[in-house]
């Protein structure tokens, strides 16, 4: 059971040297910062925001605010956590304007207990995802991530798509390490059930589609 | 192990974070429940496929005029002074 990948590139110790260059007054070695976890902010932003043009905004945001706050990061953290943190709270800010009526927090109470139990056991075909072009799979991922709870989809987005650690996570939500664990359980159960959808074995040469389109 | 504690688990497992005496009772009980197996195979693969996917890449002209907004934006923060933000 491979354990989840970090996608974050470059040492840490070298991530602290570039900090300290920016505290500095360094703008060369913040715009390293930049390009460094730029497509990783802007992952995790449309993943919570589901938008691209709040996605853009909520890069610029979050690095602009890292930068004019740069001098009261404390170092106790990696400074990409701090970054994540700082993306997060951007997201779901943006989320609640656009959403005011529903609730959009991380501490929400979700009362989705049976929502995760598996009701649908069937297996998937061997490569589920090869039965769909590159755009489809998209669509289909996009989709269903989309159905979650934001505080549900942003703890499987920082732990399972970005490969934050558990306790990394944790900190970036100042959530507790069995909360994450809680929610991730349940992300995973949920985006699982969803995607066996269009992804289980279908039974070959019975006639049946089993997919309610006929 | 019963089908609810494979479940209560599961996160710990697929994350490689089991103790050794509940890995070994875990996948026992794997072995022999196939409802369990499929629900482990199949999360594991939503991790992977999620994982793997490529949703919402950063286009590098979008990155590029990303970077330079954000840059200016410093620039001129610097310039104002910390109250601005």
């Amino acid at each position: 059971m491979g354990a989840i990948q970090n996608r974050l590139e470059g040492p840490v110790s070298d991530e602290l040297t570039l900090v300290r260059a920016a505290k500095e007054g360094d703008d060369s070695a913040f715009e390293e910062l930049v390009r460094r976890y730029d497509r990783n902010v802007f992952r995790i932003a449309q993943h919570i925001t589901q938008n691209r043009e709040d996605a853009e905004d909520v890069v610029q945001e979050a690095f602009l605010k890292a930068y004019s706050n740069l001098a009261k990061f404390q170092e106790q953290s990696k400074f990409y956590t701090w970054l994540v943190r700082i993306a997060v709270n951007e997201a779901l800010m943006k989320l609640r304007r656009k959403k005011p009526e529903r609730t959009v927090s991380l501490d929400e109470d979700i009362k989705t207990e049976d929502d995760s139990l598996p009701r649908e056991i069937a297996d998937w075909s061997p490569n589920p995802e090869q039965q769909y072009t590159q755009a489809e799979l998209r669509e289909i991922l996009s989709k269903t991530i989309q159905g979650l709870p934001p505080g549900f989809r942003t703890v499987f987005v920082l732990r399972d798509v970005e490969g934050l650690s558990t306790e990394e996570t944790a900190a970036a939500l100042e959530l507790s390490v069995p909360a994450v664990k809680s929610r991730l359980l349940r992300a995973r159960l949920q985006l699982r059930e969803r995607l066996g959808r269009f992804f289980q074995r279908r039974e070959s040469g019975d006639g049946e589609s089993g997919d309610g389109n006929q | 192990m019963k089908c609810s504690e494979f479940l209560q688990e599961l996160t710990n497992y697929l994350d490689g974070v089991l103790d050794h005496h509940t890995k070994v009772e875990l996948e026992n009980h794997l072995s022999w429940c196939h409802n369990c197996y499929v629900v482990c195979d199949t999360t594991k693969k939503t991790i992977e496929i999620y994982r793997d996917s490529q949703l919402y890449e950063l286009p590098e002209d979008l990155r590029s005029r990303l970077r330079s907004a954000i840059m200016t934006k410093c620039q001129q923060h610097k310039k104002r002074g910390p109250e601005s933000v």
